[in-house]
């Protein structure tokens, strides 16, 4: 399998259409017979930064390469930036305000969920700049 | 049971049917409002029991790959999240009772034709 490049512009606060970078990605994981857990894995990681650019960072740009070995993620943002990586990556940790919150956002899971679905996550932050978080999945399929 | 014989029987208001409601089997009844720990903890063709009445949720059902959407406490609908479930193709139906008595009969329902 050659490998496939695919882009995403994150709207900014337009909750209409959070998830749709996810969604499009994920069907086309399916379509190339990426193996469920995979695609699972991709679909949850994505949501979760999709939606944490929407919520926290006013939008931001997706880049995901496809390949036999692995899918690449890289979710980056111009945002706030993120104070203390290892405090936000503790579950339940969340600066959401109520008006988020009461969209069902705000456990504090995001990215403890893509730490635990992802192979390999690094996230790096600077206040005022923003926050690019690179994620790898290997991917099953040779 | 498929979706469209457990809403048939249930009695909630469906908001939206999808075309493969007549053959997709519910797996089993999950609940949870909070979208993260749903994203991470709920199952394929899940029949996912909520209050989250908007877009996100339609998105988080498609992702995990849920069987339908059952609103309980009659939350109100948002007319975004229809349009949504319609370009989606997920069932979404609605109940007047609380989350606990909605998953109950569905549960119910469920089991009693396993
Ligand atoms: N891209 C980002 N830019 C700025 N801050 C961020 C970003 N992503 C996460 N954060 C910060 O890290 C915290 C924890 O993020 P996490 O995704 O784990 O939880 P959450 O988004 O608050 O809630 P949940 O994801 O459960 O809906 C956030 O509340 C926010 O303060
Ligand atoms: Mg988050």
């Amino acid at each position: 399998m050659s490998s496939m490049k695919l882009h995403y512009d994150v709207d900014n606060t337009d909750f209409t259409r959070a998830g749709e970078a996810s969604s499009d990605t994920k069907k086309k994981l399916k379509l190339m017979g990426v193996s469920p857990e995979v695609v699972r894995k991709v679909a949850i990681s994505m949501y979760e930064g999709e939606i944490n650019m929407v919520i926290h960072a006013n939008g931001g740009t997706i880049d995901v390469t496809i390949s036999s070995d692995n899918i690449v993620l890289v979710l980056k943002d111009e945002g706030p930036g993120i104070a203390n990586i290892d405090k936000a990556m503790e579950a339940g940790y969340s600066t959401a305000n109520e008006n988020i919150r009461s969209l069902g956002f705000g456990a504090g899971m995001g990215l403890p969920n893509m730490k635990k679905y992802s192979d390999e996550m690094n996230v790096k932050s600077e206040i005022g700049v923003g926050t690019t978080v690179t994620i790898t999945i290997y991917n099953e399929l040779t | 049971m498929t979706v469209l014989d457990a809403i048939e029987k249930s009695g909630f208001k469906v908001l939206n049917l999808s075309d493969d409601a007549e053959e997709r089997e519910i797996s089993g009844v999950y609940c949870c409002d909070l979208l993260s720990v749903v994203m991470s903890k709920c199952f394929e063709n899940a029949a996912w029991v909520t209050i989250m009445a908007n877009v996100n949720s339609v998105a988080v059902a498609t992702l995990t790959e849920m069987s339908c959407i059952i609103l309980a406490d009659g939350a109100a609908i948002d007319e975004i999240m229809i349009t949504k479930a319609k370009q989606q193709g997920i069932t979404v139906v609605q109940s007047d009772k609380p989350i606990f008595e909605t998953a109950l009969k569905i549960n119910q329902l469920v089991n009693a034709n396993a």
